[in-house]
């Protein structure tokens, strides 16, 4: 029962996208919107694998996104826009410089950690700079969106609409199985004391280089969706700013829930457009909200109702 | 020594000019409760940390079941079947007591590397923690989160724990530290129990304790083991009296 609760909200969530284009969000324009936070969304699902499950910070994470981006660029130069092979050499993408990257990660933790995943991804963002067959510090724009089967579906909105809305709900469904399996258990465990968890004989390090190569996968994926959303890929995706928007995702979300970090993509990326309506300086109002939440919502928005209920009460 | 569960042979341990561990030689006998005692400062921590893994000696040699492992970090020894408690209590908060203990048992219950199936639901894991919480007598409190139990409560979930990876030693350090009067009573009827089926290597700062409880005891002074043998022995023991027990006595 208790479990059904859980799920509630996030699957109402999920309708709620789903429902979204014939309930008056079926603009162009707002659905490239959603696209783009559930997108972020799936990246941020990987993301709270890692802080919320193992909690190790990543501030490298947009580096993961970005190269699954790039995966998209590489094949789209040779001509290849074929899902069968876009999708694949996206997530593993993602999934190898995770494991190269992790193999060294893995090893430290806390600020250590931070520091680590930012080197590399600032080594990954300048590499993707100098690329000038994929137009260097420019971008690259594509020929044209990935074809499923040789077929120009992603060409339709609404079926990207739902291509990102699947996607996004196998990722939760993904991380929230990894957390309560026996896995899941032990990456939690280590989280909270790794010094217990090696006494009870469990090396950590494979098990959070596992964690972070999953979300590796998912951050790779999310950038092929990205560069499909946008049909454009820049160095800047792999930015290290790019990387504090998803771990303000993660948190602003919540860490208690991996719905948390949907609902955090879904929040920021449509404040920030509706702020960026009202007046170019926007990054004035965004940053006080986004501190405000911090201290007030305890368990961030998927806290939320939780803590409404205890002020109802009290 | 060749029917022993845990060998130490001159263990040395050095932090910087200070020689904490000064070859030390000890022999823990398969079943029963062999204390180690000494002053504050002595090195029992640190010898503890040595025999867990958790610490690498200068040198000399440490035997676990027949093994060495003096090079063997933490948890491959944790795998051998050498379970520690901490001095400062260490469960999981946020884990239930029952959880906390399933995950000792999860240890050593098959691969770990499994994705899909929820681990609170897997019945094995759940009846092998039951019982090990049964027999230190917090099963009632099963389903709590274990930052909310009270002291005495947290030091018999570390014995849950430690018993639920089935040892062959379970290294306990200050188990009593810190439990009110009614709690030592209930810790110490506890390990009255389990040393008649576990082999305890028991550092501990309550006389009485471990006079009750030892079949042998091992003196530490400076790094140093300045006497081993039966209890009465210690007790008798005029280095023993006049470096350690005359401050109590």
């Amino acid at each position: 029962m208790a479990r059904w609760r859980e799920a509630a909200l996030p699957l109402l969530l999920f309708a709620l996208l789903g429902a979204a284009p014939w309930i008056g969000f079926g603009e162009g324009y707002v659905l490239t919107l959603l696209a783009r936070a559930m997108i972020l969304g799936i990246a941020a699902l990987g993301l709270h694998l890692l802080v919320g499950g193992a909690g190790l910070v990543s501030l490298g994470h947009a580096a993961l996104l970005g190269l699954g981006a790039y995966a998209v660029v590489a094949l789209d130069a040779a001509r290849i826009t074929e899902a069968l092979w876009v999708a694949p050499a996206a997530i593993g993408g993602g999934a190898l410089f995770a494991l190269l990257t992790g193999a060294v990660a893995v090893r430290t933790s806390g600020v250590q950690f931070i520091m680590i995943t930012l080197a590399f991804a600032q080594m990954a963002f300048f590499t993707a700079g100098s690329l000038s067959v994929y137009g260097g510090d420019d971008g690259y724009t594509l020929y044209g969106r990935t074809e499923i089967l040789g077929r120009r579906w992603l060409e339709d909105r609404l079926v990207f609409h739902y291509l990102c809305l699947g996607l996004l709900a196998a990722s939760w469904g993904l991380v929230v199985a990894i957390l309560a399996s026996r896995f899941g258990r032990v990456l939690r465990a280590a989280r909270e004391n790794a010094l217990r968890v090696a006494a009870l004989g469990f090396n950590p390090a494979p098990y959070r280089l596992l964690a972070y190569v999953i979300a590796g996968g998912m951050a790779g994926l999310a950038g092929a969706l990205l560069a499909n959303a946008t049909e454009f890929v820049a160095p800047s995706y792999l930015a290290w700013q790019r990387s504090g928007d998803l771990l303000f995702m993660v948190i602003l979300g919540g860490l208690g829930a991996p719905h948390g970090a949907v609902l955090g993509a879904l929040a920021i990326v449509l404040l920030e457009e509706w702020l960026g309506h009202w007046t170019a300086h926007w990054r004035l109002i965004f940053g006080p909200l986004l501190i405000l939440s911090v201290l007030f919502l305890k368990g961030g928005l998927a806290g939320l109702p939780a803590q409404l209920r205890g002020a109802g009460r009290g | 020594m060749a029917d022993s569960i845990l060998a130490l042979e001159g263990l040395r341990k050095r932090f910087g000019g200070l020689t904490v561990t000064d070859d030390v030689s000890l022999s823990v006998a398969p079943r029963g409760i062999h204390a180690v005692i000494g002053p504050n400062g002595a090195g029992k921590t640190t010898l503890i940390h040595q025999i867990s893994g958790t610490l690498r000696p200068d040198a000399g040699q440490i035997r676990f079941a027949g093994r060495e492992v003096t090079h063997l970090p933490l948890h491959r020894r944790a795998r051998l079947g050498l379970a520690r408690s901490f001095q400062i209590t260490a469960v999981l908060p946020g884990f239930s007591a029952l959880e906390n203990v399933a995950l000792a048992v999860q240890a050593g219950a098959g691969s770990s590397f499994r994705f899909f199936r929820p681990a609170a639901g897997e019945a094995r894991l759940n009846a092998a923690a039951m019982a090990a919480l049964e027999q230190v007598g917090l099963a009632p409190r099963a389903g709590v989160k274990a930052g909310a139990l009270s002291h005495g409560e947290k030091r018999q979930l570390e014995l849950a724990i430690a018993l639920a990876l089935r040892p062959k030693l379970l290294l306990l350090d200050e188990p009593l530290a810190g439990a009110g009067p009614e709690e030592t009573e209930r810790l110490i009827l506890l390990l009255g129990r389990l040393k008649a089926d576990y082999a305890i290597l028991l550092v501990e700062h309550d006389m009485q304790a471990v006079f009750a409880l030892a079949e042998a005891v091992s003196v530490l002074v400076y790094g140093r083991l300045i006497a081993s043998g039966a209890p009465e022995a210690i007790r008798a023991d005029p280095a023993v009296r006049a470096a350690y027990l005359g401050e109590d006595a």
